[in-house]
């Protein structure tokens, strides 16, 4: 169990960061479902309750997520709804219960880059930004390649890139965490195939992507076996409790191959 | 029957579903002192010294114990009947820690966190031995578990404790080895089972308090009151009479809360310090610290004739009972006794093998105690034996099956009373659809559907030693209390039994007042395990309603000036010579309570079964197959059940639900794993997944009642049984559509994908 | 921290630690039908509603509850003995101690879903555990409930 020593509630996103910087044990509060699963002291704990960040925009060609939106909220969004088949929903539907996802946060759950985050994978599947008060906007892929640092993430920006986009994950007990994850999507003609809970976190098949692109005017099952190939050899798999390394390489070929399948099958 | 049989609704249902505070922790002092617990990191040490005084004098704390504090008498947690099987192995606090989670200091203070920050004060200095980790090591292993003196056994049961045998036993009849040698098939396969957990929603706590005239009072979350006010007298070197124990509503048991836990941590601080304390077990100390069922190895090996018949069974059992023994010998029997007498058509049977002791999370009871264990092992391996002789399953159970009137090598004589079996396995093969489903079918999507089946046995209480009393008394206004000492824990036994009783004196049960489950005004129960309450503590029920009625009738007689014979009891009234005269029940009541006739009248009865006559189920599995995961579903489950006479059909039929659900968790879900420094890490709901709504699908439930003499209306038992089937009915129902056989309970989607031939995986 | 909930429909002002969550500050307030059943927010015991949406309250920060509503069993009380009734029309609440939970959120869903079929119902109850069940008396009573009280 975590110790919270303080609470601060600043008004301003500039007020926030300041007292996040103050002290190395200082630390914003996200949703805290995971946070309490810790046993770290936090000095003061910025919560972020006052700077309305919980909310969720669609400005037409993007849709702008608030940091402290629930998952539920994007589960239940019908603008996050329609575009790209529902990817976003989809994802985090099956994540644990509502009664969870109504307390865990969008910018936490971004911020955190947990390995096993549905979320995450469906994310970077699509055309996502982020801003940060100290790091400014950047694509969510740079997010994720820049070390930690102390930061407090506002809001992510989905741009509303025309396609489509699929979902698969494995898990053994439906409320357990994912043994993989993968999405796919192709948008504007751009082939997107992100793969998580690796079990480290979700990291783009580059190469794969850009196979299935070349290949696209054949789109026979050669070339989409070869992305999958691809995107299995570019990616690293790794042992953890909940299933092998050899394991997790074999079903991500088949999760891959499924949802590009899916994707391919929308247009 | 008016009463018996009907789906009456719980006496408690509503204020419990609704949040009424009436579980052990809304009904504690308010300034009951917080007990929280110092635990080893270590899996095998010796304290070398532990200094408390920092804590002592920490703001907030009352009283902080360690084995330097504690009576030093050995004892067993188990609740079971006196004189326990299980062996005397510990003690409150014990300078020698045997698994990661031991309990090494008592610390009682005004809060929680004063508590907590008291424990961080403590200094423990360890001298750490290597630990036994690996049960199949333990035997002969260096490191000797339990080397005290003191540690002894009321029975023998083959205690060897410089070897790590916590028990040992063979059950053999005939020459199994000849036998064998004589068979046209032998099938032999190994099994490994692990260590489920209850997992129950209500954690372990009780408190504890000084009563009006110093006796010790305890009101706690537990199955078993009078082993806990026994075990609590003998720990604390106190007299029987100074300890009183009360079990309230309680959140779920399932064999868990058949041990004790903290009930003797809270007695001593309070003792101690003069105040009231409570202890509440976090989730990961339930999971850590409190016992698990225990982990098999089965060595199964089966020979059979051409013509399918079973002629020689042996089962080799290597049990893991942790770093102590509770339930270890007795799950251990049990195991092979309501596994072997299935198949009688045998020549030679043997059941042996050992308990050891390692230094993980302690074994005890959990529903099913050891039969569900074997059951997975046999019932795999008759389904083996099926596909080597080349026959359906299902044919092979009717063929080989015990029916009612015949007896078995293993059935130490007796003869089966009742069963239904064999129309369970007929009417489960109809409603999961097997004549067209098995063994499997390939889908236009690629994933393959596939069927598989399992029966099991069980008990009805213990034989010769489950002895359970009852007493039902006739108020002044015509109503009834009925007092019974076994624990309803969600089951609705206490509604169950008011039906007995209601159903003997032709009464609404509503007109009758439960009170359970108090030491000082309960009658003796041993409490709701074994599968015992209804077959019985129903029984005794039923005797003690029947001699109440009995003396209502006599009492009714004398009023009437007629002989007994005359009377007619309708359950409101009591007539002679076809109604000319009467008297009512609610007059004569008064007049027996506080008129002229001054005998208040308590039917009384103890009851306990010389047999333990089985319930029967066949459960029958339908999964659905991805060949390219590994992954399945499981599209529909269906039990047919045996249980005798159903006594209330919503709560049977509940019962058997929840048991297939738990079942499904052993066989799917419930993975249980350590490292390599002994640490369970499967000690959260996180990390240790029982069954979600999604996960369990559809389960149908059916029931072919028999009739058993010897229970109350015909009623056997239903708590065990039904967690058996799930896993030898899923893996088999895996093997027919994918060819992997699991033997290593449970079965995931990476063993089922793994398992797969490389030329039959999708790659 | 001084915060003020509005709980039950009743206005209170609380003090409260940084480190207290809403499970213990509820049960102080006498609300014993919120209750812990785990350490890791997984199984839905402690479900109430904050400003009408089903939450945990093990997870949720007490001074988090600030100016919000909070919905426990105690405060629909008569609405949750309708729909208990049909769970013990089906013996479905056993030990009973997942049941307060479990009914806020079926009650929640209530409100949430309309027409909800049979996989809706156990998508949206999938947060909520229970041991001793099976879960199946459970959708029984529910789909009664809902069959009855459809408009």
């Amino acid at each position: 169990m975590f110790t919270l020593l303080n609470v601060a509630q600043p008004d301003t996103l500039e007020a926030a960061y300041n007292i996040l910087k103050e002290k190395r044990s200082n630390a914003v509060l996200g949703g805290c479902a995971y946070l309490r699963l810790g046993s770290q002291t936090i000095h003061t704990g910025v919560d972020l309750s006052k700077l309305g960040l919980r909310y969720s925009k669609d400005y037409g060609s993007y849709i702008e997520i608030g940091a402290m939106t629930s998952l539920r909220d994007v589960e239940t969004n019908a603008a996050l709804n329609n575009y790209a088949d529902g990817l976003l929903p989809k994802a985090v539907a099956n994540i644990i219960g509502v009664q969870f996802r109504n307390v865990v946060t969008v910018g936490a759950s971004v911020f955190m880059r947990y390995g096993f985050s549905d979320f995450l994978t469906a994310l970077l599947a699509l055309d996502t930004e982020v801003e940060l008060i100290k790091g400014g906007r950047m694509t969510l892929a740079a997010f994720l390649d820049t070390p930690r640092s102390k930061d407090i993430l506002t809001k992510i920006i989905i741009n509303k890139t025309k396609g489509h986009a699929a979902y698969q994950a494995l898990r053994n007990s439906a409320s357990d965490y994912p043994l993989l994850t993968v999405a796919a999507s192709q948008l504007d003609g751009e082939w997107k195939i992100a793969v998580g809970a690796r079990p480290i976190r979700a990291r783009l098949a580059v190469q794969a992507a850009a196979q299935l692109r070349d290949g696209d005017n054949d789109r026979t099952a050669e070339v989409m076996e070869q992305a999958v190939q691809t995107a299995v050899g570019e990616l690293s798999f790794g042992d953890n409790r909940r299933a092998s390394a050899a394991y997790r390489q074999a079903v991500a070929q088949t999760l891959i191959k499924r949802a590009i399948a899916e994707v391919v099958a929308c247009k | 029957m008016k009463y018996v049989g009907q789906a009456l609704p719980k006496t408690d249902a509503i204020a419990i579903s609704t949040g009424k505070p009436v579980y052990t922790e809304d009904l504690a002092p308010a300034n009951a002192l917080v007990i929280k617990i110092l635990r080893s990191p270590h899996a095998f040490a010796r304290i070398k010294s532990i200094d408390t005084t920092k804590a002592r004098n920490s703001k907030g704390v009352e009283c902080i114990l360690t084995h330097k504090d504690v009576p030093k008498v050995r004892f067993t947690l188990a609740g079971q009947s006196y004189p326990e099987p299980s062996p005397y192995d510990r003690l409150i606090l014990d300078p020698i820690v045997r698994y990661v989670g031991d309990e090494v200091a008592i610390i009682a203070a005004t809060s929680e966190q004063a508590a907590n920050a008291a424990m961080k004060l403590i200094k423990v200095s360890y001298e750490v031995f290597e630990p036994v980790l690996d049960f199949e090591q333990a035997i002969d292993h260096a490191s000797v578990i339990h080397p005290e003196d003191d540690l002894f056994c009321n029975f023998d049961t083959g205690l060897a404790k410089e070897r790590n045998i916590c028990s040992s036993h063979t059950l053999a009849v005939g020459d199994v080895e000849q036998e064998l040698k004589n068979c046209d098939i032998v099938v032999e396969e190994t099994y490994y089972t692990q260590a489920q957990a209850p997992a129950m929603m209500e954690t372990f706590r009780a408190f504890t308090y000084l009563d009006h005239t110093d006796r010790l009072v305890v009101v706690t979350s537990t199955q078993v009151p009078f082993h806990i006010k026994r075990q609590v007298a003998r720990a604390l070197e106190l007299p029987a009479t100074s300890v009183r124990v009360i079990k309230p509503r309680i959140g779920g048991g399932f064999g868990g809360k058949q041990t004790g836990s903290g009930e003797v941590f809270a007695g001593l601080v309070t003792l101690k310090t003069g105040k009231p304390a409570m202890f509440i077990y976090s989730r990961t100390e339930t999971f850590s610290c409190t016992t698990s069922r225990h982990a098999m190895r089965l060595k199964v090996r089966l020979g059979a004739d051409k013509d399918g018949f079973i002629r020689a069974l042996d089962i080799e059992n290597l049990s893991d009972t942790g770093a102590y023994g509770e339930h270890g010998s007795t799950t251990f029997s049990v195991c092979g006794d309501k596994t072997l007498p299935l198949y009688n058509k045998t020549r030679a049977v043997r059941y042996h093998g050992h308990a050891v002791y390692t230094n993980k999370t302690p074994a005890g009871a959990l529903r099913g105690y050891g039969a569900t264990q074997g059951t997975f092992a046999l019932e795999s391996t008759v389904n083996k034996l099926a596909i080597r002789l080349n026959m359906d399953p299902a044919e092979l159970r009717l063929k080989n099956i015990i029916k009612e009137g015949e007896t078995a090598l293993a059935y130490h004589g007796n003869v089966l009373g009742s069963s239904t079996l064999e129309r369970c396995i007929q009417k489960g093969r109809e409603l999961i659809g097997w004549q067209d489903k098995y063994p499997c079918q390939e889908l236009p999507s690629g994933k393959i559907r596939a069927v598989g089946m399992a029966v099991t046995m069980q008990g009805s209480g213990i034989a010769g030693i489950d002895t359970s009393s009852a007493a039902i008394r006739l108020n002044e206004d015509g109503h009834y209390v009925l007092l019974i000492g076994s624990t309803d824990m969600g089951t609705g036994s206490d509604t169950m039994l008011a039906q007995v009783a209601a159903e003997v004196l032709d009464t609404p049960p509503e007109k009758i007042i439960v009170h359970a489950a108090d030491t000082d005004v309960s009658p003796y129960d041993p409490g709701s395990y074994a599968s015992s309450t209804a077959y019985v503590t129903g029984m005794a029920v039923l005797q003690a309603a029947e001699d109440l009625k009995n003396q209502i009738i006599a009492q009714g007689a004398k009023v009437l000036a007629v002989a007994p014979e005359q009377i007619e009891f309708d359950g409101q009234e009591l007539t002679a010579f076809n109604g000319s005269k009467a008297i009512s029940l609610k007059t004569l009541a008064e007049s027996l309570v506080v008129g002229t006739d001054k005998c208040q009248l308590v039917g009384n009865a103890t009851y306990g079964s010389p047999i333990s006559p089985p319930p029967f189920i066949a459960g029958f599995a339908e999964v659905e197959v991805d060949p390219e995961t590994g992954k399945f579903e499981l599209i529909d489950y269906v039990a047919v059940v045996d249980c005798g006479t159903i006594l209330n059909a919503n709560l049977v039929k509940i019962q058997v639900e929840g048991g297939i659900a738990q079942g499904i968790g052993l066989a799917m879900y419930e993975e249980v794993r350590y490292d390599e420094r002994g640490r369970l890490q499967t000690n959260n709901f996180m990390q240790y997944k029982i069954p979600c709504r999604k996960d369990v699908g559809r389960i149908t439930v059916a029931f072919e009642e028999s009739y058993e003499p010897t229970g109350p209306f015909g009623a056997k038992s239903i708590g065990e049984a039904v967690i058996n089937t799930p896993s030898p009915a899923i893996a088999h129902a895996v093997y027919n559509a994918v060819g992997v056989s699991i033997t290593c309970l449970p079965i995931t989607p990476e063993k089922v994908f793994m398992g797969m031939k490389p030329q039959a995986r999708p790659e | 921290m001084q915060i003020t909930v509005i709980i039950n429909h009743r206005q209170v002002t609380l003090d409260v630690q940084p480190n207290d969550f809403l499970v213990d500050t509820l049960r102080q307030q006498g609300l014993y039908s919120v209750r812990r059943g785990c350490d890791t927010s997984c199984c839905g015991l402690c479900t109430i509603w904050l400003n009408g949406k089903p939450t945990l309250s093990c997870a949720t920060l007490s001074f988090r509850a600030h100016g919000k509503h909070i919905t426990t069993i105690e405060g629909l009380r008569h609405e949750a003995e309708g729909f208990a009734h049909f769970m013990a029309a089906e013996g479905a609440e056993q030990c009973g101690y997942c049941s307060p939970g479990f009914i806020l959120t079926v009650l929640a869903m209530k409100r949430e879903l309309v027409n909800p079929t049979e996989a809706d119902i156990i998508h949206y109850l999938t947060g909520n555990m229970c041991r001793c069940t099976g879960y199946q008396g459970q959708l029984r009573a529910i789909k009664k409930y809902l069959g009855v009280t459809a408009v």
